[in-house]
């Protein structure tokens, strides 16, 4: 029998950028198994709803995640108005819907450059990160902020978006679609991308399903399955099915999350089209009282937030569940028997947020 | 001693970020904001490195990284505290698993605030840390 070895990986790791830590087990080169320790990032903020009250909570639930951060206000906004029996305009669920689709393509291509970084393929990295910049303008023309934007508010939105903005978005996505289609062909048909990643790391139907992986992890296992389709916000008006691939492997995952790119940029188009006018928010009265469970399709997959209110200001309980903490198990298998090298790779073929699976 | 004006190297760490600092850290490498004209480079090796950018409020298990990170970077060396969060606790300051700002740890030269840290506002933080790492530098040539 070879020789084990245990070998430390991160907290501090180049390829991440965020901080997770995982003692690889060694056989030779081939990783036995994987034992993750988390926790450098958790801060607690699922407690702070006992001293903020629920209209403030919406800023916290915001930042518990940079990247999907508009996600998260929505989602939390959602559990509560659903618990108040609260039904928000139109227009405040269409500009959700907006921001969200928008906020899709900006992770998908920030993960795209992650994945290229990794790859070593540092032009891919700046190309994709240099697109990504295009939403964020977007972000910043619409509501001031580049990356937290904090437009949620319990009973809508904040702001709304003038018919010159939404001309302007309809523009710029158009364009910018032109622009992503050679970067999704690089991805596609390059030898190097595809000699790394065709065949690495597959996850079989029944694995990703009964391991519990979400999102493009588990569409990308041929589980055709997306929370959107349960019609929260605007999504019920619109036409979209889930995109999947029935490899299973790295390549695969990559695929979906190219195709979810295109398909958030026809999403967009036809909810600018549809966009009706009127309010944006409507007044709130009284506290939360109740249960609720709502969930939402993120970049990466399904999250469930579940609010817990008692008739005060404050919550007694605010729960998520987020895709990352979902997709960490079949993360674990898929590394088992797989090169020390490619172990970075295989990680971020899953897009890990650290910072929303501690809290 | 133009040389280590010239060419420091930065090290990032994420210490309890919510992601948003850390991703306009990486952004700020990007062709559109380009700290590399600098002469910056962002390394993951703390033994390369000048500059530490550290985003978020520490916590008990973090504060023994950043501790061990800033032990094993080479003299001179600069702090830089990214966000609102590293440099107070920000919007976390309450929560129980998080000790505050960045200084409570390791010795702290620049604050950036903002939540998130504007790209601009970033780069001219590490430009002021490079003018605090030539003065160090002076001083330990002098001593």
């Amino acid at each position: 029998m070879a020789k084990r070895s245990v070998i430390p990986f991160g907290p501090q790791h180049p390829v991440l950028p965020e901080p997770i830590h995982l003692d690889l087990v060694l056989e030779d080169e081939v990783v036995v198994e994987a034992i993750p320790n988390i926790g450098f990032v958790h801060r607690g903020l699922e407690k702070l709803v006992d001293s903020r009250d629920y209209k403030q909570y919406v800023y916290v639930a915001e930042r518990i995640c940079g990247i999907c951060s508009f996600g998260h206000g929505m989602g939390y906004c959602e559990s509560v108005e659903r618990a108040m029996g609260i039904d928000i305009p139109a227009r405040a669920k269409y500009l959700r819907t907006l921001w969200m689709e928008l906020s899709r393509i900006h992770s998908h291509l920030l993960w795209l450059g992650l994945l290229a970084d990794a790859l070593g393929f540092e032009s891919l990295f700046m190309q994709s990160w240099r697109l990504r910049e295009k939403i964020l303008d977007i972000f910043d023309m619409t509501t001031g902020g580049r990356i937290i934007f904090s437009v949620n508010q319990i009973g809508g939105v904040l702001k709304d978006v003038e018919p010159v903005m939404l001309k302007e978005i309809q523009k710029t996505i158009t364009e910018l679609e032109s622009e992503v289609k050679p970067i999704i062909r690089t991805f596609l048909e390059d030898r190097l991308v595809n000699m790394r990643l065709r065949g690495l790391g597959v996850l079989s139907k029944e694995q990703a399903y009964t391991a519990g992986a979400v999102g493009p992890m588990l569409r990308a296992s041929g589980v055709a399955y997306d929370s959107r389709e349960t019609g929260y916000a605007a999504y019920a008006d619109l036409s979209f099915g889930p995109i999947t691939a029935i490899e299973g492997d790295s390549y695969a995952r990559v695929k979906v999350r190219l195709a979810e790119i295109l398909q958030s940029f026809e999403i967009l188009q036809e909810l600018l089209g549809k966009i009706p006018s009127g309010e944006i928010a409507i007044p709130v009265k009284g506290n939360p009282k109740g249960e609720c469970f709502v969930r939402i399709e993120q970049p990466r997959g399904e999250a469930i937030y579940y609010t817990k209110g008692n008739g005060t200001k404050y919550l007694d309980r605010f729960r998520l569940r987020t895709p990352t903490t979902a997709n960490i198990p079949p993360m674990l298998d898929l590394l088992k028997g797989c090169q020390l090298s490619d172990v970075a790779l295989l990680i971020l073929t899953i897009d890990p947020c650290i910072s929303c699976t501690e809290r | 001693m133009s040389r280590l004006k010239k060419s420091p190297w930065m090290l990032h760490y994420d210490a309890s970020s919510c992601n948003g600092c850390d991703i306009e850290v990486l952004a700020c490498t990007m062709p559109r904001f380009d700290i590399e004209r600098f002469g910056i480079i962002n390394t993951g090796n703390p033994f390369h490195a000048d500059i530490l950018l550290i985003t978020g409020g520490v916590n008990a298990q973090s504060a023994q990284v950043v501790k061990q990170i800033y032990s094993q970077m080479p003299n001179p060396k600069v702090v830089v505290a990214v966000g609102i969060c590293a440099c107070t606790g920000g919007v976390f300051k309450d929560c129980y698993n998080i000790l505050g700002g960045v200084d409570q740890v390791i010795p702290v030269d620049v604050y950036v605030p903002g939540c998130a840290a504007r790209p601009q506002s970033i780069i001219d933080g590490v430009l002021k840390a490079v003018e605090i790492l030539e003065k160090k530098q002076e001083a330990r040539e002098h001593a």
